[in-house]
């Protein structure tokens, strides 16, 4: 007696089982990638961030500013920074603290960019070598952090604030201030 | 006429290429100094670069950011050798980098619950394969 004759469905086992193996790579393929990487270091410390100043009328980050704020990380070559600093604006008018970090820029392009888009900024740091995004775990320009009163970063958004991401973002700040 | 049209056609597509830019930019900042000068020391620098090998490039992700011609590449080649001439282990190194940013970041999974089946997969079909040709390697009587 063979095995199958006694159990007719262990014909179909490996048949079954590639099936099985093929849905699961399937399933991974198809969905969409997840590229965007965040940061780890929500819910952890704001690390000391000393940038020296790069905009006139703005003081670089001396790794000393207390009380919740809206980092936010641009650059006056990075396209959709420009879109976004309308929302800074808004932002900044509904009494939220904005502090800047301009990646790889230079003082002339930036003051460009700033007379240009508008200024919502308090401070604004300098990073050449893009160090301080390695300490934020951000990956890329725009993002923005939201830090609150006690130094914790609370909230990460990754990509320029659109208009759609107003609310979210003013009710970050809100919680993070509250906290 | 068709002939006159069709070379006006290549010269009109061979101007547009020729002002296509990219439509994102890079910064206005030259590489950081050791994106792409090796240290000075030939052991750390061996130990930098076989760290970049297996630390993935955050922007273009296929990658290593020893292979990537991305900027940020190029800042973490430079923040990676920096540490490694001031002396820090190169996996005191990735684990800075993977505290930040996740397992994602780095070529070498670490061994987790989530990540056994990795290693523990084939195996196990290489054990099922065997058990399921067991008769097989019997002696034919």
């Amino acid at each position: 007696m063979t095995r199958t004759s006694t159990r007719p469905w262990l014909l179909w086992a490996p048949l079954a089982a590639f099936l099985l193996l093929f849905a699961l790579v399937a399933v991974g393929l198809l969905r969409p990638a997840e590229t965007t990487v965040r940061s780890r270091l929500v819910g952890q410390p704001m690390p000391v961030l000393k940038l020296p100043p790069i905009a006139t009328g703005h003081a670089g980050l001396t790794g000393r500013e207390r009380g919740p704020r809206l980092v936010n990380i641009f650059a006056s070559w990075c396209l959709p920074c420009a879109t976004e600093v309308a929302q800074l604006a808004r932002l900044r008018a509904r009494g939220v603290v904005v502090d800047g970090i301009a990646v790889r820029d230079t003082p002339a392009a930036l003051a460009a960019f700033l007379t240009r888009h508008g200024d919502p900024y308090r401070a604004i740091g300098a990073d050449e070598a893009s160090r301080s995004m390695l300490m934020l775990g951000s990956s890329g320009v725009p993002e923005s952090f939201i830090v609150d009163a006690n130094g914790i970063i609370r909230y990460q958004h990754i990509g320029a604030i659109g208009p759609q991401d107003f609310e979210t973002i003013l009710r970050a700040y809100e919680a993070a201030r509250a906290s | 006429m068709r002939g006159r049209g069709r070379a006006r056609g290549r010269v009109m597509a061979f101007l547009l290429l020729a002002c296509a830019a990219p439509a994102s930019a890079d910064s206005l900042l030259p590489p950081s100094p050791y994106a792409d000068t090796q240290l000075a020391d030939p052991r750390q620098e061996a130990a930098a670069a076989a760290l970049m090998a297996t630390l993935r490039c955050l922007v273009c992700q296929g990658q290593s950011i020893a292979d990537s011609e991305a900027e940020m590449a190029g800042d973490m080649r430079a923040f990676v050798r920096t540490r490694i001439a001031a002396g820090e282990q190169p996996e005191a190194v990735r684990g800075w980098l993977v505290a930040r940013y996740g397992n994602w970041v780095s070529y070498k999974p670490p061994l987790q619950p989530v990540t056994w089946p990795l290693w523990g997969a084939p195996l196990l079909f290489l054990g099922a394969g065997a058990w399921i040709a067991r008769k097989r390697f019997r002696k034919r009587a």
